[in-house]
């Protein structure tokens, strides 16, 4: 029995020797943003730490459609390199990405509804607004088209597919993103301008399928259903070897889709303490590098650029940003 | 159902070729799920040890209680966790929101009332006599403690590997709290579910038999462990 317990006091200390061990690896792990002590830790996690640990990390929160199409991959290194810092990048759809600027969480957001941005700014929260990109919504369906919209104006599309869904709910699905995204805000936009109140859309029927997840998870479910949906042609044109549903609608005033990127205003939220990087990421996102990126990302892979600079001057289509905008660097 | 056998195939590539990006997701899950298992050992084999060693009012409503909890769903811890550790949160100051340690955190409490239950549950299951045995032998009212869980020790390392076990398959607290940043906090579940999302269902496929291969790596090795000890 004394053997027993003996080595079951050596079995424990073994557990408390493993878990102090194990605790020294966490601890520096917790708190990696000001770390600077860690480089006279000798353990070796803590060295492996500490190649990051004098690296300041930039977050960002990003709109799930820049995300979904791969363009951060590229983005990000290059960011990382060229301002000594860690890019770290969180994407959620712009409501999401929006909360998280309010509380501080990230320092900078790139997102793309034209109205909360604005209210965003009209709160104080944002700082530095400035345009990088643009490019177009579309409707895409099964290319049977059983709402017969193809061809027409985004509204009458969506008065068709109303019309189609309430009729027959079996043939006429629509898929709505469901969150508080860009492209959801797009969506209500176009229900009003084709005559519906968006609390009446929501109601309808169970034609209409609110999906609650990001760009891409709703096109393939789109696809799955054999739904229309409203999508932005770039995060369709990065799914279209996945999905058998095709383009119906593309042309339309209502289609324009302008990335904008603002930096948390450390006025407002005390805990903002990476202006002067993000004023750099704002301006780098500017910058010919980054336009000249865009202009043939995607080119190789999809036939056309995924997304359209706006330097260069292609976009004159009402609702497009001012030249400022795009043009003046921020301080 | 094609997909089925390109995913365990490419799961096999990938183990193989030892994919650098595969590689480093993998060592961070393991890395933080074995760091919360071991953080809530801590708390948990203690506090399991006390409840089942002593007689108090409400005993009974507590394991009921603590039991309860086990079926807490991992994206309201991730919330609980988000309300606290944000910046606007009372722990905002740490900074912690979208690193590793966030979602060590997480687990943690996921996982606290899994394994303080399971701890009771092993103690329950040793011998009432071995505490009396012991104690007559001479054993402080300490070391005849830890002489029952040194018995039950099978029952406590097979909690500890449950809890290990839904720490590192969890989704909801991993995505909220690290936020699936690339090479910071994107863990096998995290990108299991991007990649999902964006389609490509083989590589998740892949993903998802490379956690399960490594939950039985882990497995094998502290059985194999305990056998000899």
């Amino acid at each position: 029995m004394k053997a027993l317990v003996t080595r079951s006091i050596r079995q424990i200390s073994l557990l408390v020797l493993l878990v102090s061990l194990l605790l020294s690896i966490v601890l520096p792990g917790c708190s990696p943003a000001a770390r600077p002590a860690a480089t006279d830790n000798k353990s070796a996690a803590a060295t492996t730490f500490a190649v990051t640990a004098g690296i300041p990390r930039f977050k960002i929160a990003t709109t799930t459609s820049l995300y979904d199409t791969g363009l951060w991959n590229y983005l990000e290194p290059m960011f990382e390199k060229k301002a000594n810092v860690r890019l770290d990048i969180v994407y959620a759809g712009t409501g999401a990405a929006l909360e998280y600027g309010k509380r501080g969480d990230v320092d900078a957001v790139v997102v793309h509804d034209p109205e909360a941005e604005a209210q965003f700014m009209a709160d104080g929260y944002g700082i530095n607004k400035r345009s990088f990109a643009f490019n177009h919504f579309l409707i895409a369906g099964p290319a049977a088209d059983p709402a017969g919209i193809k061809g027409l104006t985004p509204d009458q599309a969506f008065k068709k597919i109303y019309e189609g869904g309430i009729a027959d709910p079996t043939r006429v699905k629509f898929i709505s993103r469901g969150d508080s995204s860009g492209t959801q805000a797009k969506e209500k936009l176009i229900w009003q301008a084709a005559g519906y109140t968006y609390t009446d859309v929501e109601k309808a029927g169970p034609w209409y399928v609110e999906a609650g997840k990001g760009m891409g998870p709703c096109l393939l479910m789109a696809n799955e259903q054999q739904a229309y949906l409203l999508a932005d042609i770039s995060t369709f044109l990065a799914y279209k070897g996945k999905v058998t549903i095709v383009p119906l609608v593309e042309q339309g005033a209502l289609f324009l889709n302008v990335y904008d990127v603002m930096a948390i205003n450390p006025a407002k939220i005390k805990t903002a303490k990476m202006l002067p990087t993000a004023n750099a990421f704002i301006n780098w996102l500017m910058s010919d590098e980054v336009q000249n990126m865009l202009a043939t990302y995607g080119v190789a892979e999809y036939g056309r650029s995924l997304f359209t600079p706006l330097k260069g001057g292609g976009c004159t289509e009402p609702g497009c940003p001012k030249l400022e905008d795009y043009t003046t660097p921020v301080k | 159902m094609q997909e089925l056998w390109e995913g365990l195939v490419q799961a096999v590539q990938l183990i193989v070729r030892l994919d650098p990006e595969v590689v480093e997701i993998s060592l961070r899950s393991l890395y933080v799920s074995a760091a919360a298992i071991l953080i809530a050992a801590l708390f948990c084999v203690p506090a399991g040890g006390m409840i089942h060693f002593h007689e108090f009012r409400g005993k009974k409503v507590l394991i009921n209680v603590i039991q309860t909890f086990y079926s807490i769903p991992t994206v309201v811890v991730g919330l609980f966790v988000f309300l606290f550790i944000s910046r606007a949160g009372p722990l905002g100051g740490l900074e912690l929101l979208f690193t590793p340690g966030a979602i060590i955190i997480g687990q943690v409490i996921l996982i606290l009332p899994i394994l303080t239950g399971m701890i009771i549950s092993a103690l329950n299951g040793v011998d009432k006599s071995i505490k009396d045995t012991a104690l007559s032998m001479g054993a402080s009212g300490s070391q005849a403690i830890w002489t029952i869980i040194g018995e039950a020790r099978f029952a406590v390392v097979g909690a500890l590997i449950l809890g290990f076990g839904r720490a590192i398959s969890e989704v909801g607290a991993a995505m909220m709290l690290g936020g699936n940043i690339r090479g910071y906090t994107r863990v096998l579940t995290t990108a299991i579910s991007l990649e999902t999302q964006r389609g490509d269902l083989v590589l998740s496929l892949a993903l998802g038999i490379i956690l399960i291969s490594i939950a039985m790596v882990v497995s094998v090795i502290v059985n194999v462990l305990l056998q000899r000890y």
